[in-house]
């Protein structure tokens, strides 16, 4: 990324100016990374260590011991957001994909409307759906099941997803579409063979962004699995977090491995995440 | 058929599955979740008469909930004014105050949003420890008089849940300023300073101004997420100590599913969406009218 240095700086403030961004940068960036710092050296800790040192003393002897434990109690809710994220992941993008295609490529008569009510989902404080979804999914059997949250995060992705693609089809010429009507591909040739394959990049940002939201979801997982074998890891940390007070280094170790999987996506593909982050708030 | 009308069909064939689910499970839900605020359902079993707006009454009349409501706004002015300026100042330094690195810096004010609320909850609840937690490092430093009980005292816990949701979202609002800054044309700061303006006043009157639509999302992207604030004061406080951190959506849950008072926790989410619209709906008429005027 590219920063912009601003010509003609006053020479006078220049030298001071110069170390103290830099330095200052530095200081704020060590801060944001002390919760990391905690999160490791505590996880490295015996529960002896734990209880006698305070939260800023590095692991004298560091030890597993809180990771294997951590990951003994987390392995079904790990398991259980794995099954839960991937699927809702893939839908709520391709159904997104979708209705972008639509609302940005073919239009109908209403069809800001449509988007307008669409992406008000977006806002939507949950808890106001949450007590007619919990009867909608009893009803159906699905609540407390991994299908019944599946079910529940593509609904309510989709106001995100269809933001996503309607904004980046927007930006492709709707000469392509001419173009392949006139080579005589129809809609479904169009949308497979040329505007998939120009989706990758929007794939990319909607997918990332759905992952990280998804697995990072906390009200429905809570709200709807309500048993054990079907909680995803989030619910699983907190109450791995209520049971084991004082145990703060199998806390920190399970909120490290529920963090990974993002964390993991985040450093490689950050640029996507970021992408996707700025896309919520419109073109604003 | 002309292909307009065919494609016209062919759209709405595709937007129609999303849309009638965003229509039950939305707008449907919203109905029957303001029905349900107006009936005598306060038990496991579903009870449909209507009470008019007694729950309501009752609502705004309880300390709790009158707690809830004080809580949000105090979080609020601590939380938006935090990662805004933060946000701002992390931006405006990386954009001009440094030649590389900028994408490094970036990534590390960043990295807290790909977070769950859960893990960073977990995290800050073992740094604010009054025993083991921060007041060890204060003291250390020599700023032992800083002392506090942190989420354990009802005068901080609030100030100390902020702490940790800056953290959290300020990088959303550097990231939203640094897209802003670097689309403004740097002929207009050069002018500017050709014009005599100083930094300050570069900042002032010509920065600061090309920014406010910024400004407008970042309060507004913010602003509603503090409203529905829940899971990370769920996990961090639970509400505690004494009310000191409760909000509506963690007493929506907890008087829903934990004390079964159905009708109070319908009020409760009705009263958020309430909120939550007042703050998104202005919005999205303005930003939806400017796209389609452009």
């Amino acid at each position: 990324m590219k920063n912009v240095e601003i010509p003609g700086d006053a020479p006078r403030r220049f030298n001071t100016w110069r170390f103290a961004v830099p330095i200052f940068l530095t200081v704020a960036a060590v801060l944001y990374l002390v919760p990391v710092y905690v999160l490791l050296t505590t996880s490295l800790k015996s529960m002896a260590e734990v209880s006698r040192t305070s939260v800023w003393a590095l692991p004298r002897r560091p030890t597993l011991e809180a990771f294997r434990e951590a990951g003994l109690a987390l392995a079904p809710g790990l398991k259980n957001s794995v099954l839960l994220t991937v699927p809702a992941t893939i839908i709520s993008s391709f159904l997104g994909s979708l209705n972008g295609f639509a609302l940005a490529k073919l239009r109908f008569k209403g069809a800001d409307l449509v988007f307008a009510l669409i992406l008000f989902g977006m806002f939507l404080p949950y808890q106001v759906v949450l007590i007619p979804l919990v009867q909608l999914l009893m009803r159906y059997r699905l609540y407390g099941s991994i299908l019944g949250l599946i079910v529940t995060h593509v609904v309510y992705g989709l106001p995100i997803t269809t933001l996503m693609f309607r904004n980046y089809y927007t930006a492709i010429p709707g000469e392509l579409l001419e173009a392949a009507r006139i080579d005589g591909a129809g809609l479904v040739t169009f949308y497979r063979r040329i505007l998939l394959p120009l989706s990758v990049p929007g794939f990319l940002v909607a997918v990332i962004w759905q992952f990280t939201n998804i697995w990072n979801d906390f009200l429905f997982a809570v709200t709807i699995t309500n048993d054990p074998r079907s909680q995803p890891v989030t619910v699983a940390l907190q109450g791995l977090a209520g049971s084991l007070v004082a145990r703060w280094h199998v806390q920190m170790a399970g909120a490290l491995l529920a963090a990974l999987p993002t964390l993991v996506v985040y450093i490689f593909l950050g640029r996507y995440f970021i992408r996707g982050l700025l896309s919520g708030s419109l073109k604003g | 058929m002309s292909p307009q009308k065919r494609d016209e069909l062919a759209a709405i064939a595709l937007v129609m599955p999303s849309f009638f689910l965003i229509l039950i499970f939305v707008y449907g839900f919203i109905a029957w979740t303001g029905y349900i605020s107006l009936t005598d359902w306060r038990s496991m079993i579903p009870s449909y008469n209507l009470v008019g707006l007694r729950n309501y009454a009752e609502l705004f009349a309880l300390p709790r909930f009158q707690a809830d409501i004080r809580n949000t706004v105090v979080f609020t002015m601590l939380f938006l004014p935090g990662c805004t300026i933060l946000g701002l100042a992390l931006a405006m330094l990386i954009d001009t105050g440094i030649k590389r690195g900028g994408a490094f810096f970036q990534n590390i004010y960043l990295f807290p949003l790909s977070l769950s609320f859960v893990v960073t909850g977990t995290v800050w609840a073992w740094i604010f420890n009054p025993t083991a937690g921060l007041n060890v490092l204060l003291e250390r430093i020599g700023l032992g008089f800083l002392r506090s009980g942190w989420i354990t005292d009802p005068k901080m816990a609030l100030f100390s849940v902020a702490v940790a949701a800056v953290w959290q979202m300020s990088g959303f609002a550097m990231a939203s300023y640094l897209a802003g800054l670097r689309g403004i044309d740097n002929e207009l700061r050069e002018a500017a300073r050709v014009d005599g303006a100083g930094e300050w006043e570069t900042f002032r009157y010509i920065i600061l101004p090309m920014l406010r639509p910024v400004t407008m999302s970042v309060l507004v992207m913010l602003g509603h997420s503090s409203l529905k604030i829940f899971d990370l004061i769920f996990v961090m406080t639970n509400g505690g100590p004494a009310n000191a951190t409760d909000v509506p959506g963690v007493y929506m849950f907890v008087a829903t599913f934990l004390q079964d008072l159905f009708a109070r926790g319908a009020c409760i989410a009705m009263v958020m969406l309430g909120m939550v619209t007042s703050v998104i709906v202005p919005y999205l008429v303005r930003q939806m009218r400017r796209e389609v005027s452009v």
